[in-house]
Parts: structure tokens; C-alpha cells; sequence
């Protein structure tokens, strides 16, 4: 080990998590391959290292023959200021080795957040941090990740960018970046010919053009690039690698268990979730995968946990039968199961009851909004009485705490319906009193409201999004309304969503801010230990950007929107028709009782199984 | 079920695993190499694993001990040694196993090695003056304990100490009270900071070495 390394590791917090090593860490011979990938996560290993994206990644890309893929993690601050006083470079965490000794940098990046940690990473690494600065084809540096839907804020720093699931167009655009360099191409002549790659997004062949006022006149596409970069999605889930035999770190990481994908989309149409349009279409796995790959995984870790991951768990078809075959497994091993992402609608005492076994804490639901009116505005198909029914069943179960997260500032939102939460909360505890079977022991609920952030390719992407103050007063009105002793608020800070509505929705100008606000002293901006909101607000002044100009304008449907490039499959007019239908408070069903035609399906060929 | 000892190293990058996230670590260990642990009774159940006197991060040990306990009804040391050292993170190697003839408790010494590393000061010339330090018939040493901050007295607790310059600095050994009172290896050289801080070398690390009764014996 680096002895400048050695000397401070004792030093910072929780030194584990800067050391490798690891049980199952991939370890190859540098001499013996020919391309070296530093996979970078710009947050801390225990974030990094419980993201399923990477664990997928990491193991695609190590199985290219000729490849080591190693990772690498952005430092605490203790650490970060260590290895500056100590001139001690990013490195990876197999080698040991400075970054800037690979050929290939790849950010995956999946919240907005962590762009400033971008930058501090490739700082950190001595790598120069415009694409063009770097005017030689290695380093290459890419990006992918939820975050890159929309590729324009972090355009200028980046090479290319990945849109969609990496699995496969990852593969290709190394393959490809190891012909070019075996060859001696220019990186320009690389750039244009990965372009060609469905689901690669060159930034230095797209060019912003602005109105007066601000907006998009137009996004030209340079040298023959396409116009539209079409994401990448894996269409056989049952077929595609997932990794059975990960690393299990020493040190204890937020996931601290294993994960099996369930599957990719969903089928239920929330109008301000991002995640349910641009995951589509649904793609699921058969239940004897999911199970096989369950036990391999508590087997070759050693971990008695295991959690049976999507955006909707409770939407998986043979989720009883999927529980069934594990636990067959798990009993005898006191391994357990868990399920995140539960539906108030379709919660199933039957399915819980055979998960938790032992321990009976708290349970999550998420109404979103505090009114049938709006919970239908928003599609959020949950009945009060679903609700109410869910938490009659599991406080006759036996669980005591019950909390509920909602959103504030939602398009078309009431003081009625901020009101209408505190309600909610009303019937929930009276559901305790009627059915628990033991009151003496008290009940917990927790209702948490954070402030609704207008996302790009969803049907609310031409939102504004409420203003600070006027989220704030909404706070202070159910904050006033809820009188109950048992019920307990906490709200979201304002300033974080509103910086991260900037972000989502920004163009290529925010990437000056993001670059301003680190070069201030940004990075780790996604903990609040480090989020400076000044110091945000004075770097968008200095870019001479308004950031209520991206936060809380309304854009009309005619408005060329910065991410107007990238087409993850759902027609811009089905968004627009779902957002009508918001403002009309009509449902519309999910995609397993009607297809309601969003065109996700022209990705895999027209049929969809949701 | 059978009550086991296993002697360990804890080495390389592995020195900066906590004490806490190593009993995670061996317990993955045991599941993943397919050995059932036993495990406590009651609503939370965990596996029964002790590790003798854990040292602080940063140092290493040629010689830890983890007492555990096995259901499996027929068990092939020198197998399992090989099992558990398959499923091992890097630097922790198991080297022995078998069953306990006494309680960790009997504990009493131990031998470690200190590195010493001085920049830019010679280490020849550090040398005399570590031995007479170390010497002295009183070495108080303020140090903070779980009561409060208190003076302990270390030099009858640290014994056959021994010096010797190599390549980064100087090398001490020394046989160091672990039970009653227990003298952190750190605690030498914060004896130098409080009282000869001219003394106090640029870097220090730790190794254990051995661990005895109160008779001086090897404690297996």
C-alpha cells in the first residue's frame, strides 16, 4: 500500500471504505489486459457499493475478455482533505493505482445531486475537466445513469453519455474505444463513429441555440448525428447477466444485504415519477430466475438478507410463488426476506406475514397526495380506503408504526388537499384504535412531505415547480392542521429540491453553475452535511442564470426542451395527453388493464408484457 | 454442538477492518464457506463469536483469536481451515483451528512491534534515546477511559522491550499488559507526546506478535 496512504488512513472515519479488497473484488494482472475501466461512483462506498447498476456493471464489463474494470468512490470530506494536503491522487480501489492511468472513465450518475462530485472526482484524479480539454482520445470519459435522460447540464464535461441500461451499449462503445486506439484514430473520428451506437450521446455534436427570452431556439445536431439518441434497453431479462457472485464488503454499506432484480418498468403510469416512463417498458424476470439467483446469491455471500427489488414489488405476478421458493431455502438458514416499494393497493398481510417472521417495525406507504381528487390528478390509483384497509390489516398484525410519505406543491394542489394529508393521518390512528390487539404498546405515525420536483420525460416535465415560500406556507398549513399527539411531521427542506429542480430541467448553461459552485468548494452536494444553498444561489448569478427560470416556469408544448435529443421511447404527445388528463383529474389505467399506447413498446418490438 | 478456536492473521489492507465489521466479515465467512454457526437465542438472533482483546484499526496481528461454535456434526479441521480461507476477504488468513482448553479471559500479555518511522531525523540517533525513555522507572501517561481521564503509570506494564534500526525507522518490541490494566499499543507513543515530544516519530504502526498468560506463557 502507498505509504502517504497508509499514514492518513488512520486518521479519517471509517477507513475501510478506501482500502479494497474486499471478499470477491475482481483482481487482474495490468500486463495482461489492454484496457483498464475506472468505474466511478460520484458518492461515498456505502452508496456506491449498495447501487445495483454498478454491482450489474461491474461484472459486465469485467467479463470482456482483455478488460479490468476496477471501482472508485468519492471521499468523505475528512479523507477528501487528507489526500489533498497529502498530494495523493483519486485511485481505484482493486490496484490501487491513480485514475489517471486508465484509459476509460465512466461516471455512473444517477441523481442530480452528485454533478458538483463529479467534478471534484475528476479533479481529484488531475483529469482535466472539459471534453474539450482533453484533445487526446485517452482518457476517454463517459457517463451514464437515470441522470443522463436529460445530458445537457453535464454536456461539457463529458465525452459521451449512455442513455438507457448499460448491460450492452457499454461493451460496444469500449470495443469500439479499443479499436480506435489500437488503430490510432483521432478522438473526434471516435466520437462520430460511437454516435453511431444506439443510445450514445455525443455532447460535442449537439449545439444549444436560444431565444431572447432565454429558451431553446433550436438543438442542431452536428456532423451526422442523429437526431434523436434512442435509449438502450435489455429486452430478455431471464438471458442477460446478473451477478450472482458479488463483492460483500468488509464495512457496512447502506444495502447491507443482496439484491435480485424482480424487473424493469412499471406498469402504473404515476404522472410525476420519472423513473416509472423512462424504465419502460416492463420487462420481467421468471420467478425461477429471480429465485435461483436469490439463493445463489445469499450462498456465495454469506449475507441472510434478501431483497426482492423494482419500482412496484408488489406488482410482480408471481411474487407469492418467488416467495414461496426462497423461503424454502431461507427458513432453515434464518435468511429472510424484504420487500421495498409496497402498494397501499395491493399490500397483502398473507405476503408480509410470511416475510417478517420475527421483527415487526415500521411500515411504508406512499399515498403522494392528500385527496382523492389529486391522488387521481397525479394517477396514483390509491384508494383511502386501500390505505386504511392496508394499515387495518397490518396493525392486526401486529405492527405498530406506520409512515406515509406525500409530495407537496403537486400540479393543481388545494390548500384542501394539504389539509387532506393531516386527514389521512386522523384515520390511520383511529384504524389503531379500533383494531390493535395491543394498544398499551403505543403507535407511531410519521407522515413526511417533501417538495414535488418537475422531472424531465414525465407528464409533468412542463410543470413549475411552487416556489420555497410557497411550499413552506403549505408546510406550516398541515403542519398547523395535524393536532394528533401519535402523529408525527417531517418535511423536506426546500432549498435542496429547488437546486435539484434547476438541475433536472436544466440546459447547457446550468453546467457553468455546477462547474462555479464546485470550483467554490462544492461536492458532495446529496448530504446536507455539505450542501451550501448560497453558495448555489451566487454561482447562478454569476452564470447570469435565474433559477426559478428553470424551476418554476410553466413550459408550453410548443417549447423545445433541453432534453428534447434523447427519446427513451415514450411519445412527447402521450406525456403531453397524460398531463391534460392530470389537470382534468382523470385516471388512466394501469398498463396491465389497458394500454394506453405511450410507444415504450416500439422498443422491443410492439409487444409489451406488462 | 462444538466450541472452536481459530487462530488468525489480520494483515494488508485488512488491518483497517473495525472490530465490529470484522465479526460481520467472519460470520459471512462461516455462512458462505457452508459451516453453521450457532446462534443465540431469542428475538434477534445472532451468531455466538468473540474475538479475544481487539486491537484498534490500523494495526495488524499475527495472532488473533475467534472463539465460535459449530451445529455441523462432523468437522474436518484442516477442511474447514481451507473452506474459511476460500471465503476470505485479502489479509485475513486462518491458520489454525481447534478446541479451547481455557477461556479467553486468561489473556495477560502481549508481544508487539512498533515501526517507528522518522522523516528526517536520523533513526540511529534516536535510538538511545528511545531505550532510555522507555527505560525510566515511571512513565505517567494521562489517558482518557470510559471514567473520565485519568494518570496511569505504564512502565510496570510494559516489559522486555527491545530496539533496533531498520530501513523506515526504528523498531521496538515489547511485551505490553493487555488485561488489568489494558496499555494500548498507541499509548507508547503518547507517552513520547506528553513527555518528550521530540521523540515522537512522524508515523507509528503496530503489530501483534504473540500473546501469553500472566504466567508468560503462549495463550492457544
Amino acid at each position: 500500500m502507498d505509504k502517504r496512504l497508509e499514514r492518513i488512513l488512520p486518521k479519517v472515519q471509517k477507513p475501510a471504505r478506501y482500502t479494497g479488497g474486499e471478499y470477491n473484488q475482481i483482481m487482474k494482472d495490468k500486463n495482461e489486459v489492454d484496457l483498464r475501466m475506472a468505474f466511478c461512483f460520484p458518492d461515498t462506498y456505502e452508496i456506491g457499493m449498495s447501487n445495483i447498476g454498478l454491482r450489474i456493471l461491474y461484472g459486465v464489463i469485467n467479463n470482456m475478455p482483455g478488460v479490468w474494470c476496477e471501482r472508485v468512490f468519492a471521499p468523505w470530506g475528512d479523507m477528501r482533505d487528507e489526500m489533498r494536503k497529502a498530494n495523493i491522487p483519486l485511485y481505484a480501489l482493486e490496484s490501487g493505482d491513480p485514475v489517471s492511468e486508465f484509459d476509460v472513465i465512466g461516471f455512473s450518475i444517477g441523481y442530480e445531486m452528485a454533478y458538483t462530485t463529479v467534478l471534484d472526482m475528476l479533479d481529484m484524479a488531475g483529469i482535466p475537466l472539459h471534453s474539450s480539454e482533453r484533445t487526446e482520445l485517452v482518457p476517454l470519459v463517459f457517463a451514464g445513469g437515470t441522470s443522463c435522460v436529460n445530458p445537457a447540464p453535464m454536456s461539457k464535461f463529458m465525452d459521451l453519455m449512455v442513455i438507457g441500461e448499460g448491460e450492452e451499449v457499454d461493451c460496444e462503445v469500449l470495443e469500439l474505444f479499443r479499436k480506435a486506439r489500437n488503430e490510432g484514430w483521432s478522438k473526434q473520428a471516435f466520437l462520430m463513429e460511437a454516435s453511431k451506437i444506439q443510445g450514445v450521446y455525443v455532447p460535442s455534436l449537439y449545439e444549444e441555440v436560444y431565444n431572447e427570452d432565454g429558451t431553446l431556439a433550436a438543438i442542431h445536431a452536428l456532423h451526422g448525428a442523429p437526431e434523436k439518441v434512442t435509449k438502450r434497453i435489455i429486452e430478455d431479462m431471464d438471458s442477460v447477466y446478473f451477478p450472482t457472485n458479488p463483492i460483500v464488503p468488509s464495512t457496512e454499506i447502506v444495502h447491507d444485504r443482496v439484491n435480485v432484480e424482480l424487473f424493469r418498468g412499471c406498469i402504473r403510469g404515476c404522472r410525476f415519477c420519472q423513473a416509472g416512463y423512462v424504465y419502460r417498458p416492463v420487462r420481467a424476470k421468471k420467478p425461477e430466475t429471480v429465485a435461483r439467483q436469490g439463493i445463489e446469491l445469499l450462498q456465495n455471500t454469506g449475507y441472510q438478507e434478501a431483497t426482492l427489488m423494482s419500482l412496484s414489488s408488489s406488482d410482480y405476478r408471481p411474487l407469492a410463488q418467488v416467495c414461496d421458493e426462497m423461503l424454502e431455502w431461507c427458513e432453515p438458514r434464518s435468511c429472510s426476506l424484504s420487500l421495498p416499494s409496497l402498494r397501499a393497493d395491493n399490500f397483502s398481510m398473507d405476503i408480509m406475514s410470511r416475510l417478517q417472521k420475527v421483527r415487526k417495525g415500521g411500515l411504508t406507504f406512499a399515498p403522494e397526495a392528500g385527496s382523492q381528487r389529486l391522488r387521481d390528478a397525479i394517477n396514483k390509483n390509491v384508494k383511502e380506503e386501500d390505505l386504511l384497509n392496508s394499515c387495518k390489516v397490518a396493525f392486526e398484525g401486529g405492527w405498530n408504526g406506520v409512515k406515509l410519505y406525500f409530495m407537496l406543491g403537486l400540479p393543481t394542489e388545494m390548500d384542501e388537499d394539504v389539509v387532506g394529508i393531516s386527514e389521512i393521518g386522523n384515520e390511520v390512528l383511529h384504524t389503531w384504535r379500533q383494531y390493535s390487539p395491543n394498544k398499551n404498546r403505543g403507535v407511531r405515525i410519521t407522515i413526511s412531505t417533501s417538495m414535488f420536483i418537475p422531472k424531465p420525460h414525465s407528464p409533468f416535465q412542463w410543470e413549475a415547480q411552487v416556489s420555497m415560500d410557497e411550499y413552506m406556507r403549505r408546510v406550516y398549513l398541515l403542519k398547523d392542521s395535524i393536532i394528533a399527539r401519535n402523529v408525527t411531521y417531517n418535511w423536506h427542506d426546500a432549498k435542496t429540491s429547488l437546486v435539484e429542480a434547476v438541475l433536472s430541467r436544466g440546459d447547457r448553461r446550468v453546467g457553468d453553475a455546477i462547474e462555479e459552485v464546485w470550483r467554490n468548494g462544492g461536492g458532495l452536494d446529496a448530504w446536507s452535511d455539505y450542501f451550501d444553498f448560497d453558495r448555489w444561489m451566487n454561482a447562478f448569478a454569476a452564470c447570469g442564470l435565474d433559477p426559478e427560470f428553470y424551476a418554476c416556469r410553466e413550459r408550453s408544448y410548443d417549447e423545445i426542451l433541453p432534453w428534447d435529443t434523447i427519446d427513451v421511447g415514450v411519445r412527447k404527445a402521450h406525456l403531453w395527453h397524460e398531463r391534460e388528463m392530470a389537470y382534468q383529474s382523470q385516471l388512466s389505467p394501469d398498463c396491465r388493464k389497458q394500454c394506453t399506447g405511450c410507444g415504450a413498446n416500439g422498443l422491443i418490438g410492439g409487444k409489451c408484457d406488462a | 454442538m462444538r466450541k472452536l478456536r481459530l487462530l488468525f492473521e489480520k494483515k494488508e489492507r485488512a488491518v483497517y477492518i473495525s472490530h465490529l465489521d470484522l465479526m460481520h466479515v467472519l460470520q459471512r465467512v462461516f455462512l458462505r464457506a457452508g459451516y453453521k454457526l450457532k446462534y443465540s437465542e431469542g428475538f434477534n438472533p445472532h451468531p455466538v463469536i468473540s474475538i479475544a482483546v481487539p486491537m484498534s484499526v490500523g494495526a495488524s496481528s499475527e495472532c488473533e483469536l475467534l472463539d465460535f461454535a459449530l451445529l455441523d456434526e462432523e468437522i474436518d479441521y484442516t477442511k474447514l481451515i481451507a473452506d474459511l480461507n476460500a471465503a476470505m476477504p485479502e489479509g485475513i488468513v486462518a491458520l489454525e483451528v481447534y478446541e479451547p482448553q481455557r477461556k479467553a479471559s486468561g489473556i495477560k500479555w502481549l508481544r508487539v512491534e512498533g515501526i517507528y518511522e522518522y522523516d528526517n531525523r536520523d533513526a540511529e540517533a534516536m535510538l538511545d534515546a528511545l531505550r532510555e525513555f522507555y527505560a525510566a522507572r515511571e512513565i505517567p501517561v494521562t489517558r482518557k477511559t470510559k471514567r473520565g481521564e485519568g494518570v496511569l503509570d505504564i512502565a510496570p506494564h510494559v516489559k522486555e522491550l527491545s530496539f533496533k534500526v531498520v530501513e523506515d525507522g526504528v523498531r521496538v518490541e515489547a511485551m505490553i499488559s493487555v488485561n488489568d490494566p489494558t496499555i494500548n499499543p498507541d499509548l507508547l507513543v503518547n507517552a513520547l507526546r506528553q513527555i518528550r515530544p521530540d521523540l515522537v516519530p512522524d508515523f507509528a504502526k503496530f503489530k501483534r506478535l504473540e500473546i501469553y498468560d500472566e504466567n508468560m506463557e503462549i495463550f492457544r
